[in-house]
């Protein structure tokens, strides 16, 4: 147990360690002192994702059905690593609610092909990370990063990737090629994302103007919001009445 | 506060662009005394829009024809000369008045264009109003949308009486704005043009 234990608690405290040391974030606005190196691999994904997903044959080739079951597949073997982090949260009610819905998507929904938690039983997908654990402990967003393939995040959010992978509980109880299958699953999830949500990827990566600028704030406003960070500060609310040129 | 997540990193965006597409057209603000929106006349307000929007799409038009009746109704039921203005942002004060009337009217047919194109993936979807709240000058409805195949996601509407009815001027789908989106598109624009107005604006005729 404690050679299982330890090399999860290492990456852990360095995650923590890591995060803490950044700077305290902004609480709205951009800390971004990577922006010409983060541009540079925004331009690669975005060349990644030309190659791989443009044109509308590609995307229709595979139908919606077929495209949701595997993302019900993939994101169904999140869910162990979902409750870990919920505990580490100290929140026991989204860790519970996602074990029924593992336990029921694992089971009358056939391996999790099929999603009858969310659809029969209200039980959608609680979501968070090793990155809200982070931010729940006390750690600063820091500085925003863009991923190669992996996409927007910030260096927090980084060091919950890194440690998410280490101690998700699945791959303590799989091995060889479940493992490997398991991986899979989650790259297809990705994947099927990306082309059940294609036109709206497209417009945002293929036809802004500055699609780097437009990512970069799509992501760090949705992400505060889902770690509750924008707290209900009506002074900060933006009122173009108050201020019509919007400084 | 419930958070209502996103599964992956890839929903969020399009939740903001559906969001958009829907919200933009949808908040109908009637003529209702200033301050006192209840949730049930949020509510209703809502429904009407929307409606609007999908009887549009169910006349079975397309093309320019389908945004030509999105432009309508967002007109209607948006504050367009105050989004305009603040996606211009600190541009619009160098601007000459014959500037930004050119502006706002391409920004109009931009903004119709642009959510009004992949509005189908809003179809069938359902808004349930959950509260309406006093904010600095204006007021906040608070909204959950629920769109099939998706988990319910919050929606916030910022309606303002300072143009003389209630119109909406803000939508805000789980923390993403569509204020700070569109400022962000136009000034990357703008800086395009090197600052250039004029140019912007006919950019704007065929961007969307």
């Amino acid at each position: 147990m404690f050679s299982r234990a330890l090399p999860v608690l290492g990456p852990v405290l360095v995650a923590a360690v890591l995060s803490g040391c950044t700077a305290p974030p902004p609480a709205s606005g951009v800390h971004d002192p990577y922006e010409a190196e983060n541009r540079k691999v925004h331009a690669f994904n975005k060349s990644v994702d030309k190659a791989l997903f443009s044109g509308g044959n590609k995307k229709d080739a595979i139908p919606e059905p077929v495209l949701r079951t595997v993302s019900n597949f993939g994101g169904n073997l999140g869910l162990p690593g979902k409750v870990l982090n919920s505990l580490l949260q100290g929140r026991p009610e989204p860790a519970l609610s996602n074990s029924f819905r593992f336990v029921i998507n694992s089971t009358l929904g056939v391996a999790g092909l099929f999603d009858p938690a969310g659809s029969s039983f209200g039980l959608p997908e609680s979501d968070t990370d090793f990155g809200e654990t982070l931010h729940v402990w006390g750690a600063g967003e820091g500085a925003y990063l863009e991923l190669p393939i992996l996409g927007p995040s910030t260096e927090r959010d980084l060091a919950g990737k890194v440690v998410d992978s280490l101690i998700d509980p699945l791959g303590f109880v799989l091995d060889g090629d479940d493992a490997k299958i398991a991986t899979a699953a989650k790259i297809g999830s990705k994947i099927s994302d990306r082309l059940r949500f294609g036109d709206t990827v497209d417009s945002i990566l293929h036809e802004s103007a500055d699609s780097y600028a437009q990512t970069r704030l799509l992501y760090l406003q949705n992400r505060r919001f889902e770690l509750g960070m924008q707290v209900e500060n009506d002074e900060d609310a933006y009122d173009p009445y108050a201020d019509p040129y919007g400084q | 506060m419930t958070h209502m997540r996103t599964p992956t990193a890839s929903n969020p965006t399009r939740r903001a662009a559906l969001g958009m597409i829907g919200g933009g057209l949808a908040l109908s603000m009637a003529p209702v005394p200033a301050f006192a929106l209840s949730d049930a006349q949020a509510r209703q307000l809502i429904d009407t829009a929307l409606g609007e929007v999908n009887a549009a799409i169910a006349s079975g038009k397309s093309g320019a024809a389908l945004y030509a009746d999105f432009e309508r109704i967002f007109v209607r039921y948006a504050d367009v000369p105050v989004i305009a203005r603040s996606a211009l942002g600190v541009a619009a004060r160098g601007a000459s008045s014959a500037q930004m009337a050119a502006f706002t009217t391409a920004f109009r047919g931009y903004i119709s264009r642009k959510y009004g194109r992949r509005f189908r993936e809003f179809q069938g979807s359902r808004f349930e109003v959950t509260g309406a709240r006093p904010v600095k000058s204006f007021y906040e409805v608070k909204s959950i949308a629920y769109m099939r195949g998706e988990s319910p996601f919050e929606v916030l509407w910022h309606v303002s009486d300072k143009s003389g009815k209630h119109l909406f001027f803000n939508i805000i789908i789980e923390g993403v704005n569509m204020l700070a989106s569109e400022r962000t598109e136009v000034g990357a624009m703008l800086d395009r043009r090197r600052g250039n107005i004029d140019q912007l604006i006919q950019d704007l005729k065929s961007a969307g």
